[in-house]
């Protein structure tokens, strides 16, 4: 048992995420991306100047940081509450296992919910003039993975992890990334429009972040948040009832 | 077999000293560990399963550090007392996924739900499940692997008659087989049915150790309160001072009754109808006053 991943530590993680009634953020929000995608071509027309707008200020600032807050908190943070986890970790198997596995599937639920309907709204939109559905969805895809690292972590440190999410998403990513320069370099949102820019056509996307460190930051945030995730999971205490 | 071994543990959460220095051995055998409720019992099970450390002293599984140890795992069962489970699944997969997390597969699975004798519910959703049942199907997910050593926190809490008996006998079974079976109750009639070995924790600390019997009489022996109503109460009272097993009464004109304090607990019982017969008075109230627990253990810290 000494692989990274375990069929049944993902197969509890994905039915336990998708199975909570917080599950249905995840569908509407990309629904109600959709829908305004579908309405702003119904009654503008395709116009790469409102879809840059749609998919970069909702989709890639609200939507994205929002899923990966319930799938990557979602993925540990209601079992550890609950105690439930105690079933899966008083098991032979290796806590970064545990962790890989669940950072695997909240990457993966995050994906098919934030950066599928992306790609989609992007071609509804538009119809990918400008390279702007595939930018802005690879986009949707590198932040994915960074907030559901980041909010695993979360998960595993505080019981707030929802609020605390939440808190950094809506206000650190949308507001304060909109309003103060220096905010925006921490952001992975900008990190993720680094590569947008680079996939999309010249001038369509534009970040606070060059492509190196963009990368380099995408690494190391994915990378340590994981890291530290197993390492407090191998230490994790279960209070009595007492 | 397994011997669990815990040596000068200590836990503190804050200020709070939850468990004080305790060193005690867990052998083959069914033991019960004895205390009130926030005695400390869940703090040592949980530092003994490998959830929590140790402020202080060490705890091990033959020779092995239980702690950030993810291996003791493949020889430990661990039943807790918390209710949540995997609601969403039914407990033939419950039991399944808790298999396959050690290797194994739907056979174990299988044998350890007709072990439990939950087969007949093993479709339905464990959300459906009464506590019982539950508790049926947590005992079925610690035992898949065969675990030398099984630990259950109040694993009797909310289980009717029946099904308290249906357990006591498999757990009563696993001892025999040579297992190491340590549960917690803060009962004493439960632990006396079960166990054969008892350790008592007080306060967090260490109360007592050994044969059930021994500690039983320890915990009988302490003086008695009782509370009695009679239609004459001092004609009782007279009565009943004559009597070496009784070493105190008190008049309460307020409640109009007896406040007796009895040292011998077997002979005052017998005592108190008897004379209460010979002398033609009526017995209206005989209650103890001062069975808490709590009351009991406190004494069996001092003793």
């Amino acid at each position: 048992m000494s692989s990274l991943v375990h069929p049944t530590a993902a197969r509890l993680t994905y039915r336990a995420l998708l199975g909570r009634r917080r599950a249905a953020i995840l569908f509407a929000l990309p629904v109600l991306l959709l829908v305004i995608a579908i309405a702003v071509r119904a009654l503008t027309g395709a116009d790469d100047t409102t879809a840059n707008t749609v998919l970069g200020s909702f989709a890639l600032a609200t939507m994205v940081p929002l899923i990966g807050v319930i799938a990557g908190t979602g993925a540990i943070g209601p079992e550890i509450d609950d105690g439930s986890v105690v079933y899966l970790l008083a098991k032979p198997v290796r806590r970064s296992t545990v962790i890989v596995t669940k950072l695997l599937v909240a990457i993966g639920v995050s994906v098919v919910f934030s950066a599928v309907p992306v790609l989609i709204a992007g071609f509804v939109l538009n119809g990918n003039s400008q390279q702007l559905a595939v930018a802005y969805a690879l986009a949707a895809a590198v932040a994915s993975v960074a907030y559901s690292a980041l909010f695993l972590f979360l998960g595993t440190v505080t019981r707030h992890a929802v609020v605390i999410g939440l808190v950094y998403a809506l206000v650190w990513e949308a507001v304060f990334g909109s309003l103060v320069p220096g905010a925006r370099t921490l952001s992975v949102q900008q990190w993720a429009l680094a590569l947008a820019q680079k996939a999309g056509a010249e001038g369509a996307v534009t970040s606070d972040v060059g492509l190196a460190p963009a990368v380099v930051l995408l690494v190391v945030v994915t990378g340590a948040a994981t890291w530290y995730a197993a390492r407090r999971l191998k230490s994790l205490t279960l209070a009595g009832e007492e | 077999m397994s011997t669990l071994t815990l040596e000068n543990v200590s836990r503190w959460f804050g200020n709070v000293v939850a468990v004080n220095d305790i060193t005690m051995t867990i052998g083959p055998g069914v033991t019960g560990l004895l205390g009130p409720n926030g005695a400390g019992k869940s703090t040592l099970l949980n530092m003994m399963g490998g959830f929590l450390a140790p402020s202080n002293g060490t705890v091990t599984l033959d020779d092995r550090t239980v702690w950030r140890n993810e291996s003791i795992y493949r020889d430990i069962g661990i039943v807790p007392e918390r209710e949540a489970m995997y609601d969403f699944l039914t407990g033939r997969d419950f039991v399944l996924a808790n298999a396959e997390l050690h290797g194994l597969g739907r056979k174990e699975a299988a044998r350890a739900l007709a072990t439990v004798d939950m087969e007949h519910a093993q479709d339905r959703r464990i959300s459906t499940y009464s506590k019982g049942m539950r508790q049926r199907v947590k005992m079925a997910s610690a035992l898949v692997h065969e675990p030398s050593v099984l630990l259950l926190d109040e694993p009797f809490n909310g289980m009717d008659p029946r099904q308290r008996m249906q357990l006591m006998e498999l757990l009563r079974h696993m001892g025999d087989e040579g297992r190491t079976v340590l549960f917690s109750s803060h009962i004493l009639e439960e632990v006396e049915q079960l166990a054969s070995h008892i350790e008592v924790i007080v306060a967090g600390r260490h109360a007592a150790s050994g044969d059930f019997r021994r500690i039983r009489r320890l915990m009988t022996d302490r003086p008695h309160r009782y509370l009695v109503r009679s239609d004459d109460d001092r004609a009782l009272a007279a009565a009943l001072i004559a009597d070496p097993s009784t070493s105190g009464i008190e008049v309460d004109l307020e409640e109009g009754a007896l406040r007796i304090q009895a040292v011998d607990f077997g002979r005052f019982t017998t005592l108190l109808p008897r004379v209460a017969r010979d002398h033609g008075i009526r017995l209206l109230a005989v209650s103890p006053s001062d069975e808490s627990l709590e009351s009991v253990f406190s004494y069996l810290v001092a003793a």
